[in-house]
């Protein structure tokens, strides 16, 4: 396929700030600046965007408890997104969601949870809206390979393709639901193989790999848009960092589960690295473009964590009443 | 200005029917989905002609599949349309614990009002005729407990039709309980579309003896104490509170300041009820003025029997009722 270098910047440009919000909380949860739960998307950044580059305003996502990255993509705001896992009442979810439900309905991207699973039959009953406005939208579900253990995932799979739904069931693949291997957890360790089981596209996709992502996805996307969803993606991934929070998890520390090696091998597949060599090969950006693109993210990034912390999180009997219904 | 008097009679069952009919008929945004939608032997004559009038687009049927199908009723809220979740038997809503509670409960908090969800939970108590354990329960007290529920419950035909529009009107999900046995109670039902607020109680009798509170299909056999009570020259104000939450705790609070008496009566369990929750109303707000202890009548704290010599000793009935009210004014 052929990438407008228009296209292909944007690839790199968010998953680039992605990669620098995520890494930018770290130092603040060790200074117990941030105190809610955070679940960095270090490492899987081609998944959403490579989904996300394909998709419309008109498209809704649902997200899961490791949703910056699809936030962003789907053009969730960066200073909004910020805010809120800092807890602040300027954040997308005014402080009521920390990390864990970051929401910004005005782009399409309608909510996430870190209930395992919980988010699947809302994406199924976006893309039954879809189907019934017939306004040729399409509904992406993003959740983990944890996912796949609970039944939902598949009375929805089993549905959307009973009314031939627009929806794209995204499994972020990272071989660890929380502390469990993969292979610990499932009797099969392709999900992609299980969604072919109900009469559906089905594929897998080297999650790393932001054009494969984004091939994958565009093929998915028409299939719906043509009333003729829905469509699995298994985007195989790695997080580089752990479950939540800075620690990585890895054997031999306290939390004691990922192989060093283990670890090293990914980071050979980074895909932000990867991408910015074959960028370069091709001569779409050259490395001072780069360099630049990264310190103006940088600044920007860290220049909304300073303004952020100078703003005060929501507290007092009258906001903690807010928002329990709507008037 | 003269009232016009309503005489057109319907039954509690077409009376939901008129509500889905005539709402979805205003607004082509409203989908109904749950098992049982095309069949009267799921939900009795509350969906009669709905797939004909509005197709199966919007009218759908659905696999067992109780989490996914609500958790997509959720969805569709989500997505700038409204939904109404029928789940025809309420034991088989456990399932879709989690979108009820997890996610649409909490969804507009959590997201500090970016979204709320206009959604209507709609599960049948189905129970007697030796169904047993799980054909039989009535869950209410477990949906009152959670923030960002609110839980109707209409005891006769004019609330069953005004309280479903209210459901589908308002923002937020609501959880709209009724009970199979009530199917056949016909009331006084106007025939345009109407609303009976969430929040407020039905005075069904004025009295002065004693205030009975009354939840669901017990309003029926409360009605049906009072009128042998009345033989007795016992003179009962019956509550219908329609709405478990949020209470109409202002009615509660201003019958039992008359009365000075209370009795409670739940067609749920005891421990942990609605019951408890009343009681504990009336005792922080009228405790001055009781001349007894605020009594109650629930199902005992026991999973309900097939056998109808056990059902009838389980369930509450009118007898019951009078015991206890004739105790009470001993």
């Amino acid at each position: 396929m052929a990438y407008s270098v228009k296209t292909l910047k944007l690839l790199y440009q968010m998953m680039l700030r992605i990669r620098i919000c995520e890494e930018s909380f770290i130092e603040p949860i060790l200074n117990r600046e941030i105190l809610c739960p955070v679940h960095l998307y270090t490492g899987e950044e081609a998944v959403a965007v490579g989904v996300c580059a394909n998709l419309e305003k008109k498209d809704k996502i649902f997200g899961s408890h490791r949703s910056h990255g699809h936030y962003l993509a789907k053009g969730g705001d960066l200073k909004e997104l910020i805010a809120e896992v800092y807890c602040r009442g300027n954040g997308c979810s005014r402080g009521r969601g920390g990390s864990m439900h970051v929401i910004s309905p005005e782009t399409g991207m309608l909510g996430s949870a870190p209930i395992v699973g919980g988010t699947i039959s809302l994406a199924l009953g976006a893309s039954l809206a879809c189907s019934i406005q017939n306004d040729q939208s399409v509904a992406v579900s993003f959740f983990g390979d944890g996912a796949s253990g609970e039944g939902v995932l598949w009375e929805c799979v089993n549905f959307a393709s009973l009314k031939k739904l627009p929806i794209i069931f995204v499994c972020e693949n990272n071989f660890y639901s929380t502390h469990m291997p993969i292979d610990e957890i499932r009797a099969n360790r392709n999900i992609y193989e299980a969604a072919k089981a109900f009469d559906i596209f089905s594929k897998q996709a080297d999650g790393n790999n932001v054009l494969e992502v984004y091939d994958i996805t565009k093929m998915a996307v028409d299939i719906c848009r043509r009333g003729e969803g829905p469509c699995f993606i298994e985007a195989r991934t790695y997080r580089m960092r752990g479950h939540v929070g800075p620690d990585d998890n890895i054997q031999g520390s306290h939390t004691d589960i990922r192989p060093k090696k283990e670890i090293e091998i990914w980071a050979m597949k980074d895909p932000i690295t990867n991408f910015e060599e074959y960028l370069i090969a091709n001569c779409i950006v050259d490395s001072e473009e780069l360099t630049a693109v990264k310190e103006r993210e940088k600044e920007l990034i860290s220049a909304l964590h300073v303004e952020i912390k100078s703003t005060n999180k929501p507290g007092g009997k009258e906001e903690l009443y807010k928002y329990v219904f709507k008037d | 200005m003269s009232l016009k008097i309503n005489e057109r009679k319907l039954n509690y069952g077409l009376a939901i029917n008129e509500a889905l009919s005539q709402m979805m008929e205003c607004d082509k945004g409203i989908i109904l989905i749950g098992q049982g939608v095309k069949s009267p032997w799921y939900v009795g004559q509350t969906c009669k002609d709905l797939v004909a009038k509005f197709g199966e687009d919007r009218v759908i049927d659905t696999p067992v599949s109780e989490n996914a199908m609500t958790g997509a009723a959720v969805g569709v809220a989500l997505s700038g349309m409204k939904a109404i979740a029928v789940h025809p038997r309420i034991d088989f809503l456990l399932y879709a614990i989690d979108p009820i509670i997890n996610e649409a409960a909490n969804w507009y908090y959590m997201n500090g009002g970016k979204l709320s969800v206009p959604v209507v939970f709609w599960p049948i108590i189905n129970r007697g005729g030796e169904q047993g354990a799980q054909h039989s329960q009535a869950l209410h007290a477990m949906f009152a407990h959670i923030p960002g529920l609110k839980v109707v419950m209409p005891a006769d035909a004019y609330s069953a039709k005004g309280l479903m529009v209210s459901a589908i009107r308002d923002p937020n999900p609501v959880v709209y309980i009724d009970d199979r046995w009530l199917y056949g109670e016909i009331s006084d039902v106007p025939e345009e579309i109407y609303d009976v607020p969430i929040g407020k109680a039905r005075l069904v009798a004025e009295g002065e003896d004693i205030t009975v509170i009354a939840v669901s299909y017990m309003v029926k056999e409360a009605e049906l104490a009072l009128y042998e009570l009345k033989e007795l020259d016992i003179r009962v104000e019956l509550i219908d509170i329609r709405t478990v939450k949020p209470l109409d705790v202002e009615s509660i609070i201003k019958s039992v300041s008359k009365t000075k008496k209370a009795l409670v009566v739940d067609c749920g369990w005891k421990s942990f009820g609605i019951s408890s929750e009343i009681s504990s109303i009336i005792n922080e707000n009228c405790f001055d003025l009781l001349k007894h202890p605020v009594r109650r009548l629930a199902l005992p704290d026991c999973p309900a029997p097939a056998s109808s010599e056990l059902e009838k000793e389980y369930y509450i009935s009118k007898k019951d009722i009078i015991r206890e009210i004739r105790n009470i004014l001993r």
